[in-house]
């Protein structure tokens, strides 16, 4: 490709790659939804009571529903990222599924954005999985909540992006642990997921406040407690800006990585 | 959403009519960077694929074929020159002119999360071709492949020949008017190669074009109409098999070896054969009239010999040399 720099031009074409990813996941549906609810379902109960006890309620909640909020996000965070790995740099890589696609009348781009799309999809059932668990536990105020399922997507996104832009520069599956080490792992910690951000030291929480991550809870805490989050355009657009420059940043590395 | 009913559609049988080739090259450069150098892997590459004609690249690892297919597929942008597919300019009209092409790769690339069936179907999808349409077309492909009672068996228990076949399969799911086809038959055993070979015979009547790359000289000699030999980026000959047998190496070859071919070959060969190469042991012998080299093989009971027709492998050992390619 001469002019790797050009922005994405997707299509419609993208669909079928979509559908492709979506019939491999429905051979494992039910291992895979039963995935979506056990995991954060046992870090929630177990961290939920048996830590909650412990504290007193945090920012005026009870640490479970604090923890809930925390879950929603980083779940789909973990979903998401996993995803667009894992999943991707296999079929890009290891079983060469992109080769063959691309032989078709669909372009890398459409592929990309399938990726993208797909990996999102697979968070939206993660962070929907929370949602239904903490709305069974009563750990939902109110209809506002509902809000979160379009948060999720926000949330899917950015992180689809962002790992999509390593699995183009990814070697092998040994790769993705850097990125886990340094930046996914750190990010739960920094985010507000378990712990309320203010209990960081200032410089930390200035990092904290770029984070895309951080952008999302503070949008789903609110909404799970049945109020309106402030400044809702601020996260809304740095969550989607994390998007962009991830997924434009991944078409770049792909086209410079598999059309030489 | 195109609907594909005839073998030999609209557009291939227009081709066919005013004799415009299916596959133009013209001056074709590439360069890569490796190690930090600067290299040209297709240099000037021109060549064009008549309608239903099945024309093959042969060369050496690295000379450049699978680039070449790159370059016609639109997967990869040429430095310079032009490439036609189905009438339209490639790379910038790549995506529709694919649309009625075929492609077996080198390596397979079978979905293993699938069926066979299920490959097919999830294939054809990629083409924008609707299930009911893939559906109606799948017996026929998997009886054309000799898949017709594993529609339903995963890949991984299918043998090497069986993938190539069902790769085979799906290039044809949209019913192409040319298929490009990546050394085939590598890895394959001679029953499974021959079955490959019946099947593309089969294509090029039904009026489909084949563009082939392969290494083997004996499946190019079999199937190719045309063939180009492509070395360190350029087409050195091109032709039919025959027209390069006859244009470039003497019509008989006698293969000797054995204790004492060196100072027969010195006192004898050299006199008796117009031509003469060392292999190893061997010494290969180029004559227009083998009768000489044979009566003074005859009185040597040290010597065994081989005696036979020239063949393409002749010509592309001449062409390209006989050291060996490890890139």
């Amino acid at each position: 490709m001469s002019r790797p720099y050009v922005l994405p031009a997707c299509s419609l074409r993208f669909v079928p790659v979509w559908r492709r990813n979506f019939l491999v996941w429905q051979k494992l549906a039910i291992p895979s939804i039963l995935g979506n609810f056990a995991d954060p379902l046992i870090y929630m109960l177990g961290l939920g009571y048996g830590l909650g006890r412990l504290l007193p309620e945090i920012d005026g909640m009870p640490y479970i529903v604090f923890l809930a909020a925390g879950t929603v996000c980083f779940s789909t965070m973990n979903a998401a990222t996993f995803e667009a790995l894992y999943s991707a740099f296999s079929r890009m890589h290891v079983q060469r599924t992109w080769e063959a696609i691309m032989n078709a009348p669909v372009t890398l781009d459409d592929v990309a954005l399938a990726e993208l799309l797909w990996a999102v999809t697979k968070s939206f059932l993660s962070g929907l999985a929370i949602l239904i668990v903490a709305w069974a536990l009563g750990l939902v105020a109110s209809p506002l909540a509902l809000w979160i399922l379009a948060v999720i997507p926000l949330i899917g996104l950015a992180f689809a992006g962002l790992a999509l832009a390593i699995t183009a520069l990814a070697r092998g599956y040994d790769f993705f642990m850097y990125y886990f080490t340094l930046v996914v792992t750190p990010m739960a910690m920094l985010c507000g997921v378990f712990f309320p951000t203010e209990q960081l030291p200032p410089a930390l929480q200035a990092l904290s406040a770029v984070l895309p991550l951080t952008h999302a809870t503070q949008l789903v805490r609110p909404l799970l407690l049945g109020t309106v989050p402030d400044d809702v355009l601020v996260h809304v657009a740095v969550l989607l800006a994390y998007a962009a420059v991830g997924f434009y940043a991944a078409v770049v590395l792909f086209r410079r990585r598999l059309l030489k | 959403m195109e609907k594909l009913i005839s073998p030999l559609p609209r557009a291939a049988a227009r081709s066919v009519a005013t004799h415009r080739p299916v596959l133009a090259v013209a001056q074709l450069h590439k360069s890569y960077t490796i190690a930090g150098e600067r290299q040209e892997v297709v240099r000037g590459v021109s060549f064009s694929v008549e309608p239903g004609e099945c024309y093959g690249l042969l060369g050496p690892n690295g000379a450049g074929k699978t680039t070449t297919l790159r370059l016609c597929l639109g997967l990869t942008d040429p430095d310079a020159g032009a490439i036609t597919l189905r009438d339209l300019p490639v790379p910038r009209s790549a995506r529709e002119a694919r649309r009625r092409v075929g492609v077996v790769p080198q390596m397979d690339n079978l979905d293993p999360d699938f069926t066979v069936t299920e490959n097919l179907l999830v294939y054809g999808r990629y083409y924008g071709l609707t299930d009911a349409f893939i559906r109606a077309r799948i017996p026929q492909l998997l009886e054309f492949a000799g898949l017709g009672s594993r529609a339903d068996a995963r890949i991984q228990t299918l043998s090497g020949g069986m993938k190539r076949r069902l790769t085979l399969a799906r290039a044809l799911v949209n019913d192409p008017e040319v298929i490009f086809m990546d050394e085939p038959t590598t890895g394959l055993d001679p029953q499974a190669r021959h079955l490959i070979w019946d099947r593309l015979k089969t294509l090029l009547a039904e009026g489909r074009t084949i563009l082939l790359t392969t290494h083997f000289m004996d499946e190019a000699e079999r199937l190719c109409s045309r063939l180009a030999i492509l070395d360190t980026g350029r087409i050195i000959a091109e032709g039919s098999p025959r027209q390069l047998i006859e244009r470039h190496i003497e019509p008989q070859v006698v293969e000797v070896f054995g204790d004492g071919v060196t100072s027969w070959a010195q006192a004898h060969g050299h006199r008796l054969a117009r031509r003469m190469e060392r292999t190893g042991e061997t010494v290969f012998c180029y004559a227009a009239d083998a009768s000489g080299l044979l009566r003074s093989l005859e009185t040597q009971p040290g010597l065994r010999y081989l005696h036979r027709h020239a063949n393409l492998e002749d010509v592309f050992l001449k062409l390209t040399g006989r050291e060996l390619r490890d890139s």
